[in-house]
């Protein structure tokens, strides 16, 4: 505060850097296409004019990993598609975080059986699971800012 | 198993399937994969290129595999229900409308006129509903975008009629053996009454945009054509066989729940291309519209669900006054009912075809066999040999018009 | 019940050698097994039924004699009818013939009931698994394989459930 009294209008502003980056990151957060059963369309729809992400600034969805830096798994996870999302998720760039979004995804959900992974975190980390089956739109963006503020929360020692 | 390790199909395996210019190098390979977004959910398509013609195409499905009919067969008939919204995700409700029917079929249950009719408007407001997602995603494959926008809105107002009656947005169970869960309030004639006023001038807004749009024309005339004796071959139900010429709807051929009462058209085109099956969806938008105001006007008083109170647990204000409505919801909740022995196969039309269940029962309170016979199951066959001869662009085009949805065909 | 839909379900069952069944206002048919490749052709020329939409199987395991039903559902369009025909299979013989030269449309049941239930079908052109994962042992929706069910991590057994669960390694 004293630096900025002294400097009076000569344009400096001073912040610490991780806020800055964190900031940053947090405004412009671009999805990936990942979506696999009943929760997509209701991701879809958190998408649309109703529920509008593009607020948030997730604008676009990239269909492919190398350039999103979120990736929201909406439904279920099955035993045959585990290692593409696990390649998937190997092909994002740093920094990434993941959404497991709906019960199915958080835990398993409804079905308790030989077909679905019990849990996306079995194969990826995640960051914030949402829960509902599926859950609203308006669930989806309170998980998404739950995301945000974990995120200007990180520091320097999480980058390196 | 091992879930974290890679698992290629090598080409050994497919040889049967790919040309012998594969082999050679001469053509190209090209793995359109589980995460694309054009097509519609987990289905893998493995083309065989000859510069941007498709020569082969082979589709790799099972990636949303959820072994639901598995776990019927571990849980009690009313249990059960809950598992089948989920199967074909855009339309919930009709997944529902089987499985109730089927288990009324076995049990001899009664279900009362009011339960009927409010059964019809929620099959046909679902019907509509996801007509709008595939005109949506049909349209934003072809660069449509705007299209999308407009069918989200839309749907948002049929969501919210669903919430207004059974509190959930998609997997309602809102239908249950012998009518329904409970009865609607009171906003509900009102809004369904709003939306059929204000729907019609937004049909005319999409058919303004996309129907004589010359550039959605050109990528729509003459593509992916199907005969109708191929339609009839491969088992295709639904818009996909009716655009091809083949007159056959099951709410006028084999009709349930009070269909043959209302007075509807069946829309049916000859070309067999990717334009007649859009002509009639958009069709069936307007007759589903007629249906619902049929049937609203002809809404009787009375109740929802049967009184056979073996199956249909006693409401929750009965239970402070009777001791027998204590008892069967005991029973009903701890052990389920028991369903006669026997098996039955119940078909409705859902907006992609025919749904059809086949339920058996050994007598038990646990279903024996589910066995669902669903429309994209079927019509993904279709892709290898509708392919041929076509653009990879054209593919999307293809895919988006026999209206696919992934949770039907992997189960 | 039809009454064409009843005299064809008579028709069949005579010369066929089997029984029909007509609970519930449906047509079933149930035939030993054996002439599936000849019952087909007879509905598809004779009767016109031009589909046939749906095939699957029911396994009634502890009995072995038969021990799968195999389910096929036929269409007429024309006649506006469904069939239905059960046909038996023992559990040691486990080998069909494939319809897939008079209905095409067959091709994927089959591939499924192979990949479910373990049943091969002789003259199919391309019989590999379709919905589990390429390298997956046996045949899920017999009766004698288990559902699965893995036991739900609460509070009270987190510590042990969490010791043997899979966890990424970043």
């Amino acid at each position: 505060m004293g630096v900025e009294q002294k400097l009076g209008n000569l344009g400096f502003v001073t912040h610490k850097l991780e806020d800055v980056v964190n900031w940053s990151r947090t405004r412009a957060m671009w999805p990936m296409l990942f979506g696999l059963a009943c929760c997509a369309i209701e991701m879809m729809a958190a998408e649309a004019s109703d529920y509008d992400m593009s607020r948030f600034g997730m604008e676009l969805m990239r269909a492919s990993p190398r350039q999103s830096d979120l990736m929201i798994v909406a439904g279920r996870v099955s035993r045959k598609m585990a290692p593409v999302l696990r390649r998937l998720y190997d092909q994002m760039p740093e920094p990434k975080w993941v959404i497991a979004m709906g019960d199915c995804a958080s835990c398993g959900g409804v079905f308790n059986n030989y077909a679905v992974v019990q849990g996306v975190d079995e194969i990826v980390p995640v960051d914030v699971y949402v829960a509902g089956c599926p859950p609203r739109p308006e669930a989806l963006i309170h998980g998404v800012l739950a995301l945000h503020e974990k995120v200007q929360t990180e520091t320097m020692k999480d980058w390196a | 198993m091992t879930m974290l390790e890679k698992v290629d199909v090598t080409l050994d395996e497919l040889r049967h399937l790919v040309s012998d210019q594969a082999l050679t190098g001469d053509t190209l390979l090209l793995n359109m994969g589980p995460q694309h977004p054009s097509t519609h959910g987990v289905l893998r398509l493995l083309l065989e290129l000859d510069g941007e013609i498709i020569i082969n195409c082979i589709p790799d499905v099972g990636f949303l595999h959820t072994g639901i009919e598995k776990n019927i067969e571990a849980k009690t008939f009313a249990q059960a229900e809950v598992m089948t919204d989920r199967l074909d995700y855009l339309n919930t409700m009709g997944n529902n409308l089987a499985y109730c029917l089927a288990v009324e079929k076995l049990t001899g249950l009664d279900v009362p006129e009011r339960a009927q009719v409010i059964r019809v408007i929620f099959a046909e407001l679902q019907r509509i509903a996801s007509h709008l997602i595939w005109l949506a995603t049909q349209a934003l494959d072809l660069a449509a975008q705007s299209v999308f926008l407009f069918c989200f809105r839309e749907r948002e107002i049929i969501l919210r009629i669903m919430e207004l009656c059974s509190g959930q947005r998609m997997m309602t169970t809102y239908f249950r053996p012998g009518g329904l869960w409970r009865d609607v309030p009171v906003e509900f004639e009102e809004a369904v009454r709003d939306f059929i006023a204000y729907f019609p001038k937004r049909i005319e807004q999409y058919e303004g945009l996309l129907t004589k749009n010359p550039i959605f024309l050109d990528r729509v005339k003459g593509i992916g054509k199907m005969s109708k004796e191929e339609a009839l071959a491969w088992g295709a139900s639904g818009p996909t066989l009716r655009g091809s010429g083949v007159d056959f709807d099951l709410r006028k051929a084999h009709p349930y729940s009070g269909y043959e009462q209302y007075d509807f058209e069946v829309p049916v085109h000859e070309d067999g291309d990717v334009f007649a099956r859009y002509m009639c969806r958009m069709q069936e938008f307007r007759e589903s519209l007629k249906i619902i105001e049929q049937a609203l006007d002809r809404l009787p008083m009375g109740p929802v669900r049967s009184n056979n109170r073996k199956i249909v647990p006693p409401p929750r204000a009965e239970l402070g006054q009777s001791m027998e409505a204590v008892i069967h919801h005991f029973k009903l909740w701890t052990e389920g009912y028991d369903v006669p022995k026997g098996s039955v196969y119940q078909k409705v039309e859902s907006p992609r075809g025919e749904l059809g269940l086949f339920l058996e029962s050994d007598g038990g309170p646990k279903p024996y066999r589910a066995y669902w016979r669903t429309p994209s199951f079927n019509h993904i066959q279709l892709f290898s040999w509708l392919a041929r001869g076509h653009y990879v662009a054209d593919l999307v085009a293809i895919i988006g018009s026999v209206d696919i949805v992934l949770g039907d065909t992997d189960r | 019940m039809d009454k064409k839909l009843k005299s064809i379900a008579q028709k069949l069952a005579k010369k066929f050698d089997g029984q029909l069944d007509d609970s519930l206002e449906q047509a079933r048919v149930i035939v030993p097994s054996g002439k599936i490749v000849e019952l087909c052709k007879e509905l598809r020329d004779k009767h016109d039924f031009e589909s046939l939409t749906g095939f699957s199987v029911v396994d009634y395991h502890p009995q072995t004699e038969p021990r799968f039903h195999l389910i096929y559902q036929f269409r007429s369009i024309a006649q506006n009818i469904y069939l239905e025909v059960r046909m038996e299979l023992n559990g040691s013989e486990l080998l069909v013939d494939s319809v897939t030269g008079i209905y095409p449309g067959v091709n994927w049941y089959e591939r499924e009931a192979w990949d479910m239930f373990g049943i091969q079908f002789e003259g199919h052109p391309d019989l590999r698994r379709l919905l589990m994962p390429y390298d997956w042992e046996g045949h899920p929706l017999r009766k004698d394989y288990p559902l699965g069910y893995e036991e739900v991590q609460f509070t009270f057994n987190y510590d042990e459930i969490a010791k043997r669960k899979p966890s990424p390694k970043e």
